[in-house]
């Protein structure tokens, strides 16, 4: 018989900050190339794996994201059969030291202890990669080992990646240790906060988290167990990105504009499923320039759009520029303002600050609503 | 069963046979338009924008893809527990044998069954193949107003073209005092849009009478409405004034496409607050490549542009090759025009390749061409 597991998909840690975007929303519900959610991509993969019980947490600001999964229909998964769950945590702020998985996993331990899979695997909301889940469960499986962990080899670990842990491997694919990226090294493993393994063992590790510490995630539990427990890591290959800060953030948008990389990743077999907003399609007018740019729909065009990314019911006015940029949804850019190396939040409206424009690798960001 | 107040049934069997290739394999209603939209799409996303919860959906020819399409409620959110679109095809009875809808009434007479299981007050009768937007509540309430036992919606159209269509003489109230079908010399330019708002009472008396009648066509516009007049009904006529267009040749469904290109669009799609639902792919964005150039364009996510784009409305999955062009033409979802090819003034067919360096249609060309079937180039 087929191994069985259900998901669960796990929020950042609660030091990590992406500058901005954070603000108003958890990570998950940052919008990802104009269209998606961050959080359609592990849904997605779960969903494409044939896991239709999945457990979201949700540990902060939780609106955007219950709306976004709703019934979860728009996954792909089974109405009667499959559902999605969400985990909220009932006391705890954003920033609280206390405000981590597990304790959303503790409040919800009655759902968890329910689900009749023998195996869970869990992933996280603030990554973007493709992995068929079922193959790494029965690879799990096949090899016997106690905890399965996915990782993605870098070599941008100075600059990038922080936040995110690193991990030893010795010879085996065994891990020796799990540890915060510090920016010592520009090689590194990076750990895709993703694991298989039994039931049991999971809610071991969450049980026995109560007697280390309060403030403890299961990624700390993983890591302190690398003695004890046989923990071995899988290679992950292909399109990954860590959204912990807003450099990660912008630099994964951007990676994506390469035709080739895009369309490596989004495969017909593999579809990324997204809520529909019933957007008609975007018009471009005479005199509008747009060049190596993903554009989303219901976009009014009249300016210069370049090596940037478009989201939904965005205007650009005539004789603006948009370059190296992401504009989210909604956004007006007026006529003649410049905008480049930025990133600008849902609902602003540009029009008398005629220069938006960031001199270094960091993006300038515009705030929601904001009226410039 | 739950009491509806007015029910809609769309009439989406025609071929449409003017429209050549693009219905040997699909009924009318089920042709693209718009970048990413079906004709039905319309007729049914403004049922759901009015607050109709039950569509019956009259299907006839070729209606495979239209009866998955359609089946799928809720894409125009038409899937509550009280809400539903059917597909209502022919079907075999136990009092006679399987009949084709003999005409546009008789697919509702064979209904009646379905439509008296709602027990509406009032129905609503569309067509699957216009594209407009209209609130069909404005004019119930219209209908209600004027105490009608039936509403037909009319639009004006130039005097001169008046004798193409059925046209309605009304008196100083807007009621119909005759209907004459593509009359040589109009009296009025009022021409019938096939909306009509039916007393479904009376018009179920009727319907059973029309059915028995071995002299009727079971029409609508010949037989069911010159018959209300003849017995000195109520008829009134609602005038709409918005886009409305009867897509019925590759011209005009060219066209209609090209019309979204005009910055003051009266169809005006992205007004939110009367969405056109369809089906939704799960695409990425449009892809604008470095080598590409858009000047005036209508272009949906999931399409790839690589070469030179005019005038010219893009579907999903559509793709132009780099050195390629696209001049005052439509690409059908997935239609793809390789490397240095140029298509002007064609409409080109869902799935249809046009080969490298391949040249199809001409900015001479007196009507639009239709590239039905895929065109070899340079490379195959």
């Amino acid at each position: 018989m087929a191994n069985k597991a259900f998901g669960v998909i796990n929020s950042a840690a609660n030091y990590i900050r992406v500058e901005g975007l954070h603000d108003y929303r958890p990570i998950g519900a940052f919008s990802f190339l104009g269209r998606f959610r961050v959080i359609d991509f592990p849904i997605s993969n779960m969903s494409n794996s044939g896991f239709d019980r999945i457990q979201v947490c949700l540990n902060s600001r939780p609106r955007s994201i219950v709306e976004h999964i709703g019934s979860g229909r728009h996954y792909n998964i089974n109405s009667k059969r499959g559902a999605i769950q969400m985990f909220f945590t009932q006391n705890n702020g954003a920033s609280s030291i206390y405000n981590t998985d597990i304790n959303a996993y503790i409040e919800n331990m009655e759902q968890i202890e329910r689900m009749h899979q023998d195996y869970v695997v869990v992933a996280p909301s603030y990554m973007i990669y493709k992995q068929d889940y079922q193959a790494l469960l029965d690879e799990h499986v096949a090899s016997g080992t106690d905890i399965t962990l996915l990782y993605h080899k870098v070599d941008q670990a100075k600059e990038y990646y922080r936040a995110c842990n690193i991990v030893t491997l010795n010879k085996q694919k065994g891990i020796e240790s799990i540890e915060r990226n510090m920016g010592t090294a520009k090689e590194r493993n990076i750990s895709m906060d993703t694991y298989v393994m039994k039931k049991e063992i999971f809610i071991d590790l969450i049980k026995k988290s109560r007697k280390e510490s309060s403030a403890y995630s299961l990624a700390d539990m993983i890591a302190l167990s690398c003695k004890d427990l046989d923990i071995r890591g899988f290679q992950h290959r292909g399109f990954f990105a860590a959204i912990t800060s807003l450099d990660d953030y912008y630099r994964a948008n951007m990676e994506l504009l390469d035709y080739g990389t895009a369309m490596e990743f989004f495969r017909p077999e593999w579809p990324i499923y997204t809520r529909t907003t019933d957007a008609c399609p975007t018009q471009y007018f005479h005199g509008a320039k747009v060049t190596n740019s993903m554009i989303c729909n219901a976009s009014l065009i009249e300016g210069t759009v370049e090596n940037s990314i478009i989201g939904r019911n965005v205007h650009i006015g005539k004789n603006a520029v948009v370059r190296n940029s992401i504009v989210l949804a909604y956004n007006n850019i007026a006529d003649g303002v410049h905008i480049e190396n930025a990133v600008i939040d849902k609902w602003a409206d540009i029009r008398n600050v005629k220069r938006v424009v960031s001199d270094s690798v960091t993006p300038a960001y515009v705030k929601r609503n904001d009226i410039l | 069963m739950a009491q509806t107040n007015m029910l809609a049934m769309i009439l989406a069997g025609g071929r449409g046979s003017r429209l050549h290739e693009l219905t040997n394999k699909v009924a009318k209603p089920a042709v693209a338009y718009g970048g990413k939209y079906r004709i039905i799409d319309f007729p049914l996303s403004n049922c759901a924008n009015s607050g109709i919860d039950i569509v019956g959906v009259l299907t006839q020819y070729e209606s495979v893809l239209l009866n998955s399409y359609v089946a799928a409620g809720g894409r125009w959110g038409l899937d509550t527990k009280d809400s539903g679109v059917f597909v209502l095809t022919p079907r075999e009875k136990a009092d006679s044998g399987l009949d084709v809808y003999r005409g546009t009434a008789d697919a509702i007479s064979q209904n009646i069954d379905f439509i008296d299981a709602y027990d509406p007050e009032y129905l609503l009768v569309l067509s699957g193949d216009h594209i407009y937007k209209m609130n069909y509540d404005k004019m119930l309430r219209f209908h209600k107003e004027h105490k009608a036992d039936a509403t037909i919606a009319v639009r004006g159209v130039p005097k001169k073209e008046a004798s193409r269509f059925g046209i309605m003489n009304t008196d100083g109230n807007g009621r119909i005092i005759e209907f004459e079908e593509k009359p040589a010399k109009p009296k009025s330019n009022l021409a019938s849009m096939g909306i009509y708002i039916f007393n479904w009472k009376t018009m179920r008396k009727m319907l059973i009478e029309d059915m028995k009648n071995p002299d009727s066509s079971h029409d609508f516009g010949k037989d069911f409405i010159p018959v209300m007049l003849n017995e000195g009904k109520g008829l009134f006529a609602y005038e709409f004034s918005g886009y409305w267009k009867d897509v019925g040749t590759i011209d005009s469904l060219w066209e209609a496409n090209m019309d979204l290109l005009d910055s003051e669009n009266e169809l005006n799609l992205d007004d939110t607050s009367w969405k056109i639902y369809s089906e939704d792919v799960g695409m990425t964005p449009a892809y604008i490549a470095e080598s590409a150039k858009i000047d005036r364009a209508y272009i949906n996510q999931g399409s790839a542009i690589g070469g030179e784009v005019k005038n010219s409305v893009i579907f999903a999955g559509a793709k132009i090759g780099p050195g390629a062009k696209v001049i005052d033409s439509v690409l059908m979802p997935n239609a793809s025009v390789l490397e240095g090819a140029t298509v002007t003034r064609c409409l080109v067919a869902e799935g249809v390749r046009i080969g490298k360096n391949a040249v199809v249609g001409s900015k001479k060309s007196e009507e639009i061409l239709l590239v039905a079937k895929s065109v070899k180039g340079d490379d195959k």
